[in-house]
């Protein structure tokens, strides 16, 4: 890690000082023209952007309505009861804290596995974590019953208790949430920057703030790599611990089929397939709005089709493991549960979500052929579905089939968690899109970066990999 | 459950219920209502599943029809000594008390409404509206136990209260308290005296003795959470 830093700072520096005689901001002019794309969409906006921004914002509304409806009238306009305490707004919880490992997770090991493929996907599957945790933890202060009573989990100050999992979820997703951020902006300086010398008036000085005086000194581009690098690090441990607690929130109770110890990779490895399915369609969408398909090639729909492929798999083993083990042992309260997924009240949601994440991608996905944009695009769909499907089964029928209860219970969700569902969905897009408008959403230096520096850099790389002819320089290689 | 154990001080709170003698009149559940500021189900709660019931009696079928056997057995809090709920209650609105009942504090609890997923015997309530009584209930209300607001859990206490005041009757007579001078509302209502309470440490209590009974068990006992009430088997 180290000596590969060091080789990409001797390299910088040495492209640095090529570049000495011109100024640096002349050589990124001369370079922006041939990116001008990207800076296209920050700079200009079509009708159809307020159209659909204003669609957006009419569901988001919607469920900020909703919301306001369940405020003033207590959980009872919900369709919970007893014993089914949780369903939609603890699905969704899962789900959204789910999507958002698309970001950060697969920026981080793509950045540490030096990846070249990543320099046009990692941004916008940072912004995808960053967008989606506040809605992810936007849906646990929904399902509260007395969210004016939110501040008693601090601990220490008030009453928060470190023995609860869901203590656990607050430390570890607060650290997600400033660590990907972090890992967010990082990048995001140098880009900010060339906003700032192309902007006036109010969006001017807001990038002025946000570039914390970024000049693209070879200095500057060593601090800021270094802190990427370590970011990187550290924010891989954050995300995975991130739905191994949300896991724990179910596998730590003793309630039928939730007491597992498989809960904790599982959701990990759900968590990363559906962001990735998440990624790939939000790809596919800036792809076409914005022209960019000479940015987010054909190639890159490939490789994350590939990696979807893999995490289908995995899913898969993960899922048979789990239900072969709670079959074989037929313990009868775990049974009941069982048997209300493959057969019985849940049995249509079951299925589909075994057909969505697991039959249509590894079809689509193992021909080589149909890994295309649309052919992803194809997978992907319904895989977010599908991974929603597999939150819902996991939450409600559990719930729904207590130990001890003396009532068969049925949940269905009412208008208002629908609603409030399509009005947090509705306003993660249009978060989204707004990010869009504010910044490039495909990482303009990474991009002249690779252009200027990692082909050759690469080429080194591949070259250091190799026998070497001279004894000397493989000794001083290593 | 030795004479050394029981030379400590505090009590251990515990039930006994005897289904030989339970005919499921409901009578506890009646009692539990009025006593503890229950609003009454209404058929609306009822068809929701919203019903709040401390005492519930838990229809328990045993064998296929024609030789089906339908036991109704009332299921208080089992005030487990190993209670899951307190595990994972994020800001301590419930806790096991010196000695043994599981407390709920309602002005404290944030309504996340982990507890009720958590407790394996589904004996947790959760408050979906605010409390409402028919206009004749309204007037009568227990004064020595609280209104729930809306959004809070709740669950039935042992009828913590009727300790309480016990212990200050006691202490005003300058005496101990005296066996069978704390009940709760359900064990006193029980016409058929199917229910017993008292301390399961003093081996001299009626509960500490018929819990040692041949006939005693507990509900999901292999989960370990060592609840404090116990049933008797029907004899035959």
């Amino acid at each position: 890690m180290t000596t590969m830093t060091a080789d990409g700072l001797l390299t910088r520096e040495d492209a640095a000082q090529a570049a000495a005689e011109t100024p640096k901001h002349e050589g990124g002019a001369h370079s922006l023209t041939q990116d001008a794309a990207l800076l296209k969409p920050v700079l200009e906006t079509t009708w159809r952007f307020w159209a659909m921004a204003a669609v957006l914002l009419m569901i988001g509304a919607f469920g900020v309505y909703a919301y306001l409806f369940q405020f003033k009238y207590g959980l009872g306009v919900t369709g919970l009861n007893r014993p089914v305490y949780w369903g939609v707004y603890i699905t969704n919880f899962v789900f959204f804290i789910g999507i958002s490992h698309a970001g950060t997770l697969i920026s981080a090991i793509l950045r540490i596995a030096k990846a070249e493929w990543r320099r046009a996907i990692t941004r916008s599957a940072e912004v995808i974590t960053v967008m989606v945790i506040i809605f992810g933890v936007g849906s646990i202060l929904i399902d509260m019953g007395r969210p004016d009573r939110l501040l008693n989990i601090i601990p220490v100050i008030k009453f928060g208790r470190f023995q609860s999992p869901l203590l656990w979820d607050v430390c570890s997703v607060t650290c997600y949430l400033f660590g990907s951020t972090t890992y967010l902006f990082l990048p995001l300086i140098p880009d900010i920057a060339i906003l700032r010398d192309r902007t006036t008036g109010v969006r001017h000085a807001l990038y002025r703030t946000l570039a914390l005086g970024w000049k693209g000194s070879p200095r500057q581009h060593r601090i800021l790599e270094v802190l990427i690098s370590i970011m990187a690090v550290i924010v891989i441990p954050i995300a995975v611990s991130v739905h191994t607690v949300v896991s724990f929130v179910f596998a730590m109770t003793i309630q039928p089929m939730w007491h597992t110890a498989i809960f904790g990779p599982f959701f990990v490895c759900g968590a990363i397939f559906s962001g990735i399915a998440a990624l790939i369609l939000a790809m596919a969408l800036i792809r076409k709005v914005y022209h960019l398909e000479n940015y987010l090639k054909q190639i890159h729909f490939s490789y994350l089709g590939l990696l979807l492929l893999i995490m289908a798999l995995l899913w898969f083993y993960f899922m048979v493991c789990e239900y072969l083990v709670t079959f074989y042992g037929g313990e009868p309260a775990h049974m009941a549960v069982l048997w209300d997924k493959i057969r019985g009240p849940f049995a249509p949601a079951f299925w589909t979500m075994v057909v969505c994440c697991f039959v249509i991608p590894l079809t689509i996905l193992s021909n080589r052929k149909w890994r295309t944009v649309t052919g992803t695009v194809m997978a992907s769909i319904p895989v977010v579905i599908g991974m929603w499907l597999e939150r819902w089964t996991i939450v409600v029928p559990s719930l729904s089939n207590p130990r001890l209860a003396g009532t068969h219970a049925h949940y269905f969700p009412t208008w208002v968690e629908w609603g409030i569902f399509a009005g947090e969905s509705a306003l993660f897009i249009l978060a989204y899109m707004c990010f869009t408008k504010l910044f490039p959403i495909v990482s303009i230096w990474e991009i002249q970066e690779g252009r200027e520096l990692a082909v050759k850099e690469v080429s080194e790389r591949v070259h250091s990999y190799l026998p070497s002819d001279e004894p000397e320089r493989q000794e001083a290689a290593s | 459950m030795n004479e050394t154990e029981h030379a400590k001080a505090r009590p251990r709170w515990g039930m006994v219920i005897d289904l030989d003698r339970c005919d499921a009149c409901q009578g506890c559940t009646t009692a539990c209502q009025t006593e503890n500021n229950i609003p009454p189900p209404t058929p609306q709660s009822a068809a929701q599943d919203r019903s709040i019931r401390w005492m519930e009696l838990l229809p328990n079928v045993e064998g296929e029809y024609p030789r089906v056997k339908l036991r109704l057995i009332p299921r208080p809090c089992m005030h487990c000594d190993k209670p899951p709920c307190i595990k994972v209650c994020p800001v301590g609105a419930t806790a096991i008390g010196a000695e043994g009942i599981i407390a709920q504090v309602y002005a404290r609890c944030i309504g996340c409404r982990y507890c009720t997923t958590a407790c394996p015997y589904t004996a947790r309530y959760f408050n979906w509206y605010p409390p409402r009584w028919p206009e004749q209930l309204s007037q009568s209300l227990n004064p020595d136990v609280s209104v729930r607001p809306r959004g809070v859990v709740e669950k039935c206490s042992f009828c913590h209260h009727r300790l309480q005041k016990a212990r200050d009757k006691a202490a005003a007579e300058k005496r101990e308290l005296r066996p069978g001078e704390y009940l709760p509302a359900c064990v006193e209502a029980c016409p058929t005296k199917a229910m017993f309470f008292g301390d399961l440490d003093d081996p001299r209590s009626e509960v500490a003795q018929l819990a040692r009974s041949p006939r005693s068990f507990r509900l999901l006992e292999d989960l370990g959470t060592e609840p404090k009430v116990f049933y008797l088997r029907e004899g035959e």
